[in-house]
């Protein structure tokens, strides 16, 4: 069984004006999410990340498809107690302590007292909140929100965890720290679903990624089989004693060349090329430093077919 | 129905946190006070200035609490957004609805409670009599004010605050005044006009029903009959807004 299946999803948005035809956010999305893995959800602003995450969470009705959540319908209100979400830039009762903030959430799921209390204290210390346990969330940084945030996705335990954005807004310490806590949940035996537009993110912790596009999943997979299908990867040469302008052979098959000082950093477009370009640089007396093929990036694939949109 | 209690509950711990509330709750027990200041100065008979002035002051702030925060009851958790993170738990949307609902009466009541003792105890000082009919028309209060945070409720589940306050204040006021409507379109000459003041005596809630506060004044009580019958009016009006509220919040999108 899935944790989460979405077949041929479709959303549309009432357009402001009266006779206006619908506009449509989602047209026929479908991807799933094994058991037990950490999903990326990537795709730039305005794809239809969150509007997929509303209609798995209830919150939006679709406009045709199928969703099922742990193999029940979306709209099934008992799934809710096995999974657990945080919204995009979270606002929270701001009147609340985190301890109370905690146990509403813990007492929503269904949770016993005793029950909540031993989990909201393993949660405030696992996103490193235990000192400001008795402070009201008005005087929460945004960080402390999303950490807290975090911490009320997990008061429950659940087993399928949606996020939205979660790293967002966060300095890069707190976004290691949302980080490290996606993976130790991933450890636990959870699945995570995560939505997000930053990259680097994508790329470090998630096992398989979606990338939307225009309300359709134009790509799917391991990060690794993503970025090598149709991505030749580039290789970084760095030599010494010559000027890589000054070697026809070397300045013709670079893409780029820079010169710092005695060295000279040569980047080629694919790795056949290393033989040639060292060839070059014995005969013209240079050493060769170093070579370091560079991986491709999830960010042509999220690049390129945006640009094409754009056209 | 768990759920609906942990709403509701935290619906009334928001209510008490708020400053606006005690602010209210200041003015109310500043017109209790200053009736006995106007009774001195009056000529007329000073009880009933009194009681007079003491129930209308419970009145106007229950009122001014039942729509104020009873439109926001739905409007700030979209607006907030908090909304998300709750409807992402097993609790339905009618649970939900239902939990703010009982939250918001909870903090009427209790409002309501304290104004009321400021008063009997403002009564005993200037030696006003305490007549039962004063605890009949506060009863009567409590069902008004619960008639009016579900008018609030129904409209903020499907507009803005600010025209959920309009209408609300609209049907407030329109509710008191539904008798002259009703005379207003028996002796009408144009059809049209008359047919709306007749569609609107029908669907707006008769609030003057729930008003004995110019009987309690003069310490009348009213039959216990009818106590119970406005009662159950207020009550069943109330379900029908809360009922019609959760269905429309169901079908819609956040």
């Amino acid at each position: 069984m899935d944790a989460i299946r979405i077949e041929q999803l479709q959303k549309s948005f009432k357009s402001g004006w009266p006779g206006r035809p619908p506009i449509p956010v989602l047209k026929g999305l479908t991807l799933s999410v094994e058991q037990g893995e950490i999903y990326g959800f990537l795709g730039p602003n305005g794809s239809g990340k969150t509007t997929t995450l509303k209609i798995l969470l209830g919150l939006m009705k679709p406009g045709g498809g199928r969703v099922e959540l742990l193999g029940r319908p979306a709209g099934d209100v008992e799934v809710r107690r096995r999974v657990g979400f945080l919204p995009e830039s979270p606002y929270f009762y701001d009147y609340l302590t985190a301890e109370e903030f905690l146990s509403f959430y813990g007492h929503l799921a269904g949770l016993a007292r005793g029950v909540i209390k031993e989990r909201a204290d393993h949660l405030l210390e696992l996103v490193g909140l235990t000192h400001a346990r008795a402070r009201e969330l008005r005087k929460f940084s945004k960080g402390m929100l999303q950490r807290v945030g975090l911490a009320q996705a997990l008061i429950h335990d659940p087993e399928l965890v949606i996020l939205d954005e979660p790293m967002s807004g966060l300095d890069p310490l707190g976004r290691k720290q949302v980080r490290d806590l996606i993976l130790k949940l991933r450890d636990q035996g959870k699945t995570v679903f995560f939505s997000t537009h930053i990259i680097p993110d994508v790329e470090m912790i998630c096992d398989r990624v979606g990338v939307v596009m225009d309300g359709r999943l134009q790509a799917a997979g391991r990060v690794e089989e993503l970025v090598q299908n149709g991505h030749a990867h580039t290789v970084e040469v760095v030599c010494e004693g010559i000027k890589g302008e000054d070697v026809p052979a070397i300045a013709k098959v670079a893409t780029r060349l820079l010169q710092r000082g005695r060295q000279c950093l040569v980047v080629l477009p694919k790795p056949d090329l290393v033989d040639e370009v060292v060839t070059a640089l014995k005969a013209q007396g240079g050493t060769l430093v170093s070579v370091t093929p560079q991986k491709g990036s999830l960010e042509e694939l999220f690049v390129q077919p945006s640009n094409n949109q754009e056209r | 129905m768990w759920c609906i209690a942990v709403i509701a509950q935290n619906t009334f711990r928001e209510s008490l946190r708020d400053k606006i509330l005690y602010n209210l709750l200041f003015f109310a027990v500043l017109l209790i006070g200053a009736s006995v200041l106007l009774a001195e100065l009056s000529i007329m008979e000073q009880a009933k200035i009194i009681t007079d002035m003491g129930l209308a002051a419970i009145n106007l702030v229950g009122v001014l609490i039942a729509i104020f925060v009873g439109i926001g009851l739905v409007t700030k958790e979209i607006e907030r957004r908090t909304v998300y993170t709750i409807m992402a738990r097993p609790i339905s949307r009618a649970q939900f609805l239902l939990g703010k609902y009982l939250g918001l009466v909870l903090t009427l009541l209790v409002n309501i409670g304290v104004m009321f003792a400021v008063f009997l105890i403002t009564l005993w000082i200037t030696g006003t009599p305490i007549h039962f009919s004063l605890f009949q028309a506060v009863a009567l209060i409590v069902v008004e004010l619960m008639l009016v945070t579900a008018v609030a409720l129904f409209f903020s589940t499907f507009s803005s605050a600010t025209l959920s306050a309009m209408m609300t204040i609209g049907v407030y006021v329109i509710g008191h005044l539904t008798t002259d409507l009703k005379g207003i379109a028996q002796k009408g000459e144009n059809e049209a006009l008359s047919a709306i003041m007749t569609g609107i005596y029908y669907l707006c809630p008769n609030l003057e029903y729930l008003n004995i506060k110019g009987q309690a004044a003069r310490g009348v009580s009213v039959a216990l009959s009818y106590q119970m019958l406005a009662t159950v009016y207020g009550m069943l009006y109330a379900a029908l807004l809360v009922t019609a509220a959760c269905v429309i919040f169901q079908r819609r999108d956040f």
